[in-house]
């Protein structure tokens, strides 16, 4: 009973500081993009002469740019879009990280070391520069930054799906399944893919993180979502040129990424390490 | 040695294998050298004869080995809208990425190493806590953001440089260096959060170790137990870490080039593409693959040299 | 009296309700005795072992009493004094000799660091000569090569003579052991302890052997204490203990000692 009330008192830990401020930015910020399917307070493509550039105000809370659109809604959109890519680009990659990561952990051998070896050459490219390779193939647009980046972040979810299927399929349990002569796909996806969303999950947020991240980095380069359609990325390249008379649309756009990628890394953390905060 | 050796072998394998993929999926793009020479309402028959001359109708291993060739001895093909050779186009541009990227990666060392080992030793404390914080932020700003920042606060605001003032380093080295610190600081500064976070977490990790506890038992006090020990160990991740991100900032100057008007590879694979010429683009893309996969090379070796265990593993 | 422990308590309080892991423990060792500690996992034989040693630095854990070793108070002395006293007068070897030595570092490097700290005036040559003096005492083959080889090379048995090879190199006075066999095949079991055995009768080294195996304790201590959750239940000599227990609870562990004729 001693033991009993030691684990009762002690052992409850609080929900750290980090996963609490990452869920509050999280959630409001998918409330935003939510809300930005449906509504945003002005056309994103709507020009207004008089209002070229102007600061912040009730009317247009971060102020407008150059052609007077509202820098509220363009980022409201930018950010859905931005969200949308990266949501993909890691359904993407995860699917084919834990295809290939799964068949090659699990049975090893030739196919194994040949699929290695492509993911270790993929893998050494840095992705915004895969992506780059592949849109200077089959264009820019929406959908090829999607299936560049997916195919650039295959490689690493395939990495650590193979790492953890290594690590399980040695485990008794499994090779009393496979004794007991359960099926080898039962025992890959039933078996051992449930102990490995753990690990995955994390490396899922930290991939979401890196795809806004590249995403971003690709619509300002002017490779990603077009104009007149709004991103984060293309709206920073563009406030450049207006950043020492307006800062303010630089800063807005620049700040929704940043919580965006904080939000998620705090909850990452959160879960990754519940005792640390 | 022996481990060296398997390294540098997978090195080359590696290369080839790169070099090979964009070869071919450079191939498989309708449109070619002749098609880009003639332009596009050619008849079909010069196109052809074009082609023959060219030697485009060779089987694709053949012109595969033949690029290879002439790839390895420095020719790497002529712009399809320069007509000028890429080599030529590359070269005086190579400089300023290259420095650019190791004056990050040395800003990210130089800073980073103290800073971990300070908040692993005082971890919990309150420089800690703040360090940890302002780490938390840094890593999620885009570095083409941060550069805009800077440019904003060091370039507007303090005018410590003037924003778009690019000085070659072929005129004004001096110059040249005062304008592309800044760049390198706006790639510098994701990477140092990443790698304190890294450094101090393994430092902290070690710390809990056995061996450790086996060095304060022989009576040393704990910077030999932080020097001496642990160090070397939390530093194997970190050294990969760091392989990884020298690769990173040289793809991140390509962005930041961008930020800071900056003539660099960047500027003329950004243009390239878009001018879909083909044969600059794929120069510039193997040899950044070729510089990343060198580098990680070294840091195989430097792993080597660190961790006993790995020589053996590899025997 | 070498070594004085008087009325030991050991508290946690990183949980809510404090644990006391270590209760009102008093004993002492003679100059060159070998004393056993026994009891089961939980017991604070351990915690006993590293407070002598001077490796508790939990913040959050409260301790009394004192431990006086020859004549020094070592419980509540600072750092810098235990510094001195830790690899030098005091030695301790642990139970896991696979990570108990850094995996980065050569044998030879980490066996004479003692002698580094504590004889900084030793010339370089007299150090490497001494340490592969110390390794071949720890019956240790090749010695000369294995002060060139790193931890990974060597099997758990000749990793746990390093260790003792290292705790020794300063000649201490007292030695703890804790749990220094748990981790190794049987047969090498016997041949530490025979090491260390012996390395006592010719050093004139106290030894503090700590373990769960009641067996091991006969073979090699002169007394025994006998501890259960944090007290203890019983001390004496080897003999009295093994011959007429008077608390149940060692009964019970002799009881539990596998026997040759209990087997057949």
């Amino acid at each position: 009973m001693k033991c009993l009330g030691k684990t009762m008192f002690g052992r409850q830990k609080k929900i750290p500081l980090n996963f609490k401020i990452g869920a509050a930015i999280t959630g409001i910020m998918t409330l935003l993009i939510l809300m930005s399917f449906v509504y945003t307070p002005y056309d994103i493509t709507k020009m207004d002469s008089a209002s070229k550039l102007a600061a912040p105000s009730f009317q247009h809370l971060m102020g407008c740019d150059n052609f007077g659109r509202d820098i509220f809604s363009r980022v409201l959109k930018g950010m859905e879009n931005t969200f949308v890519i990266a949501f993909l680009t890691v359904v993407i990659g995860t699917a084919g990280g834990v295809m290939i990561g799964a068949f090659t952990g699990y049975f090893g051998g030739w196919l194994d070391e040949v699929l290695m070896r492509i993911i270790d050459v993929v893998f050494a490219f840095p992705s915004i520069l895969l992506a780059l390779v592949f849109v200077s193939i089959f264009g820019t647009g929406r959908y090829n930054v999607v299936a560049a980046l997916g195919v650039a972040f295959v490689p690493s979810f395939a990495r650590i799906v193979r790492g953890e299927f290594i690590k399980y399929r040695e485990m008794d349990y499994v090779k009393s399944a496979r004794l007991a002569g359960v099926g080898t796909l039962r025992i890959i996806f039933v078996h051992i893919l449930p102990n490995t969303l753990t690990v995955l999950t994390s490396s899922i947020m930290i991939g979401f993180n890196n795809a806004v991240l590249a995403e971003a980095g690709m619509s300002y380069l002017g490779i990603g979502v077009q104009p007149p359609d709004a991103s984060l990325g293309s709206m920073l390249s563009e406030s450049q040129t207006y950043l020492f008379s307006a800062p303010w649309y630089a800063v807005f756009p620049g700040l929704m990424i940043i919580l965006l990628v904080l939000g998620f890394s705090l909850l990452a953390d959160g879960l990754k390490d519940p005792a640390a905060g | 040695m022996k481990y060296a050796l398997k390294k540098f072998a997978a090195m080359l394998v590696t290369i080839l294998c790169i070099s090979f993929l964009v070869y071919l999926a450079f191939d498989l793009i309708p449109g070619d050298a002749a098609l880009a020479a003639l332009g596009t309402d050619v008849e079909p028959e010069r196109l052809a004869a074009m082609r023959e001359e060219m030697g485009l109708n060779r089987p694709f291993l053949e012109r595969y080995f033949d690029w290879l060739v002439s790839f390895v001895r420095g020719d790497f093909g002529t712009s399809y809208k320069y007509h000028l050779p890429v080599a030529e186009m590359i070269v005086s541009k190579l400089p300023v990425t290259v420095i650019m990227a190791l004056i990050s990666f040395a800003i990210m060392t130089v800073v980073s190493l103290p800073v971990g080992i300070y908040t692993a030793k005082h971890s919990g404390g309150r420089i800690d806590r703040g360090i940890t914080v302002i780490n938390q932020i840094m890593m999620s700003v885009p570095h083409f953001f941060m550069g805009i920042l800077i440019t904003y606060v060091f370039g507007m605001v303090f005018k410590l440089f003037t924003p778009g003032g690019f000085v070659s380093y072929e005129t004004d080295f001096a110059g040249f260096l005062a304008y592309i610190i800044f760049p390198c600081i706006a790639i510098a500064l994701p990477k140092i959060a990443m790698s304190v976070k890294l450094l101090r977490g393994s430092c902290m990790g070690e710390g809990k170790k056995d061996y450790v506890r086996t060095a304060y038992s022989k009576g040393n006090d704990t910077n030999k137990v932080l020097y001496r020990h642990v160090l070397k160990n939390a530093m194997i991740p970190v050294i990969t870490l760091w392989g990884m991100m020298l690769a990173d900032m040289l793809v991140g100057s390509i962005v930041i080039e961008q930020v800071f008007n900056i003539p660099g590879i960047g500027r003329i694979l950004l243009t390239s593409i878009s001018y879909r010429d083909y044969p600059v683009v794929e120069a510039i893309i193997v040899l950044i693959a070729f510089v990343v996969v060198v580098t990680n090379f070294c840091v195989d070796l430097i792993y080597g040299l660190i961790d006993p265990r790995i020589n053996v593993g590899a025997e | 009296m070498l070594l004085e422990v008087n009325d030991l308590n050991i508290e946690f309080h990183d949980h809510d309700v404090p644990e006391r892991v270590v209760n009102h423990v008093s004993f002492s060792i003679e100059e060159g005795e070998i004393l056993g500690i026994v009891g089961e996992s939980g017991s604070g034989k351990s915690m006993t072992a590293m407070a002598i040693a001077g490796l508790l630095k939990r913040h959050d854990l409260e301790k009394k009493g004192e431990i006086f070793f020859a004549g020094t108070e070592l419980l509540h002395a600072s750092r810098a004094k235990l510094r001195t006293f830790q690899g030098n007068d005091i030695s301790i070897i642990f139970q896991e000799p696979m990570t108990s030595l850094n995996p980065v570092k050569r044998i030879g490097w980490q066996v004479e660091e003692s002698l580094k700290i504590h004889r900084p005036d030793m010339s370089r040559e007299e150090r490497r000569s001494r340490t592969i003096a110390a390794l071949s005492d720890v019956e240790l083959p090749n010695p000369e090569q294995v002060y060139k080889k790193y931890p990974h090379e060597l099997s758990g048995g000749m990793r746990q003579r390093v260790m003792i090879a290292s705790a020794m190199i300063c000649e201490p006075k007292l030695l703890i052991a804790d749990e220094p066999t748990t981790a190794l095949d049987v047969t090498i079991q016997l041949q530490i302890v025979k090491l260390l055995q012996r390395l006592n009768k010719e050093k004139k080294m106290a030894v503090l052997f700590i373990s769960h195996d009641l067996s091991l304790v006969k073979r090699l201590c002169d007394r025994i204490i006998v501890m259960q959750n944090g007290d203890i239940v019983e001390q004496g000599s080897a003999q009295a203990i093994f011959e007429c227990p008077k608390e149940r609870y060692t009964k019970e562990l002799i009881e539990a000692i596998p026997r040759l004729e209990k087997l057949v």
